[in-house]
């Protein structure tokens, strides 16, 4: 069942087109990606999902509704963390929740959630005083708050360092196996890589690919590197005949095997068959990154997070 | 992009959701209201200089004068108004000004900067009732107050209560009207918060001075008394005083104020951003 259908969405600020033509169902269930680089339209997409700006032309049908005719239906029941939103510098947690859970028919307990997100300690804590993990959990708390069909996380881990990134990572799980569907909005490839069942790819207001992370991976057809020490000596050319292999090339005591596919399988197979043992076996994984520049002919650039520049660099 | 209107498209949604949830969502705004007033106000405390400047200030200037001797006695220079209750009408023009032209800009600046605005959107309650809640806020603030005000000099220094109440009641309505709408404009048309106050106190002191705050009017060439008559403050201002003593509000003060409080509201509505 799809909870969210976008047809031919167009949108445009003045002479910048920030959507131009994006079309896609989000399926009940499950954790949707929205990709892109900074300026892509991930978040022009998922204002107009949420109703809060309205498209140029196209329709968009959030659980069958029209999120701009039907907003406020609709935000009864969709659960929304914004980028970049703070909240007022001295009001406490449990009073943002107490009076958050007034705006809803059918509020969670508010306790339940403190206790479920780590945050019953801190109700009486400042927003300003919290941590960037606490007021991320604090938001996500608020957008499960109304009990929603339907998430949506726009950038949830900007700004966190990495290892509140991935307790972000396992919250986001937790809410998926809840039941809700989650539509995330990532600059990140690691993160979506990680989260999401099926991902949009958008580019300059397109939508260059779209499919599960592993599926864009392989048919990037970029190459993927093996790296392994052999014991023993392996048969000339038994390597090389393997389908998808196309370079072995030798560093000291170390072979390295360049190819495409699932040709990584295959070299495992002969060299087992010709009884070669090997060691520090390492397989250097393709990333949703490569599958980016694959399908752009770009890299993917992110000049605004250096931190993130770099674990693209180690990445590659 | 929304404004303070409701877009054609909301109240189309409103009527098409009449039947269902649309109905439930409008009982609950009147309890939101409550509720976030009752947050703004809390929050509104826990900043201790915006209650001394709006309860305490105008307070302790009416003290600080009441304990010269002789300003008790009606003076000549004030058309016959005595030197505490002049004080007493400036307390009043002094809350008004701080609560309109900084304290209420200023708060909605910051919210729309801070995206508290931008994350009321997301919710099934409009960003209006936060704007409704600050306005109540503003208004029960400035009554307070006047009460305030009002008490501490009867009952201590032998200022009058004031002798016309409903058209006094009726001049500090409208002056706050007008300058709590003048704020709400200031806020719509800054782009930053820091925008927002650096505004506001642009308009403050010439506010102060023209309404006669600082020196009184009484001083004031009859051109610049022309020209207090017209700002929101001086209206307010000469409308306090003149109901304080007993007569009804001049008819151009009340006009200033009225047409102030319409057009910085409506030019407000029509430009304020909730991001």
């Amino acid at each position: 069942m799809a909870v969210i259908e976008v047809h031919e969405l167009h949108k445009r600020y003045g002479e910048t087109v920030a959507l131009d033509g994006v079309s896609f169902d989000v399926q009940a269930g499950e954790v949707f990606g929205l990709l892109g680089p900074n300026g892509a339209g991930k978040t022009t997409a998922v204002e107009i999902m949420e109703g809060l700006r309205t498209a140029d032309s196209g329709t968009v049908r959030v659980l069958g509704l029209d999120p701009v005719r039907s907003g406020q239906q609709l935000r009864e029941r969709v659960g929304v963390q914004l980028q970049q939103a703070q909240l007022q510098e001295k009001i406490r947690v449990g009073e943002v929740l107490e009076l958050y859970a007034g705006f809803y028919r059918n509020p969670r307990p508010v306790g339940e959630l403190l206790d479920e997100w780590g945050l019953a300690a801190k109700r009486n804590r400042a927003f300003k005083k919290l941590s960037g993990g606490q007021q991320q959990r604090l938001f996500l708390a608020l957008a499960l708050l109304g009990r929603p069909e339907l998430v949506f996380f726009d950038e949830i881990t900007t700004g966190l360092d990495p290892a509140a990134r991935r307790q972000t990572w396992d919250l986001v799980r937790r809410v998926r196996d809840s039941g809700v569907t989650v539509v995330l909005v990532s600059h990140l490839m690691d993160e979506v890589e990680e989260l999401c069942d099926r991902v949009a790819i958008l580019d300059r207001g397109r939508i260059v690919a779209l499919d599960t992370p592993t599926a864009l991976i392989t048919s990037s057809g970029s190459e993927q590197r093996m790296r392994f020490r052999p014991v023993g000596v392996i048969p000339a050319g038994l390597i090389e005949e393997v389908p998808g292999v196309t370079a072995v090339t030798r560093s000291g005591s170390q072979v390295i095997v360049t190819g495409t596919g699932e040709f990584a399988t295959g070299v495992a197979a002969v060299l087992a068959r010709a009884q070669v043992l090997v060691t520090d076996l390492r397989l250097e994984q393709r990333t949703l990154d490569d599958a980016f520049v694959a399908l752009t002919g770009r890299p993917f650039d992110d000049t605004s997070d250096t931190h993130d520049e770099k674990e693209l660099e180690a990445a590659r | 992009m929304s404004t303070l209107e409701s877009p054609q498209s909301e109240r189309e949604a409103t009527k098409a959701g009449r039947l269902t949830l649309g109905d439930l969502s409008e009982q609950r705004t009147p309890r939101a209201l409550a509720a976030m007033t009752k947050i703004e106000t809390t929050l509104f405390f826990r900043e201790p200089l915006l209650p001394a400047l709006v309860l305490l200030l105008p307070v302790l200037l009416v003290i600080g004068f009441g304990l010269i001797p002789g300003f008790g006695d009606p003076s000549s220079d004030l058309s016959g108004q005595s030197g505490t209750e002049y004080i007493a009408s400036i307390g009043v023009a002094i809350v008004l000004a701080v609560l309109g032209l900084s304290i209420l800009p200023t708060t909605l600046g910051t919210y729309r900067e801070r995206g508290v605005l931008r994350r009321l959107r997301a919710t099934p309650v409009t960003p209006r009732t936060l704007l409704g809640a600050q306005l109540l806020l503003v208004g029960g603030a400035t009554l307070a107050a006047t009460v305030l005000l009002v008490l501490v000099g009867s009952l201590g220094f032998g200022v009058a209560v004031p002798r016309n109440p409903a058209g006094f009641l009726l001049a500090v309505v409208l002056g706050a009207a007008a300058l709590l709408s003048l704020g709400l404009l200031v806020a719509a048309v800054a782009p930053t918060a820091k925008a927002a106050n650096a505004i506001g106190m642009t308009l403050f002191f010439p506010s102060m001075f023209l309404a006669g705050v600082y020196v009184p009017r009484e001083t004031f060439s009859p051109f610049l008394q022309h020209v207090s008559d017209v700002t929101p403050l001086g209206a307010a201002l000469a409308a306090v005083r003149d109901t304080w003593q007993g007569s009804w509000p001049h008819p151009v003060h009340i006009a200033t104020m009225v047409g102030w409080a319409l057009v910085a509201a409506v030019v407000a509505a029509r430009t304020f951003r909730w991001e």
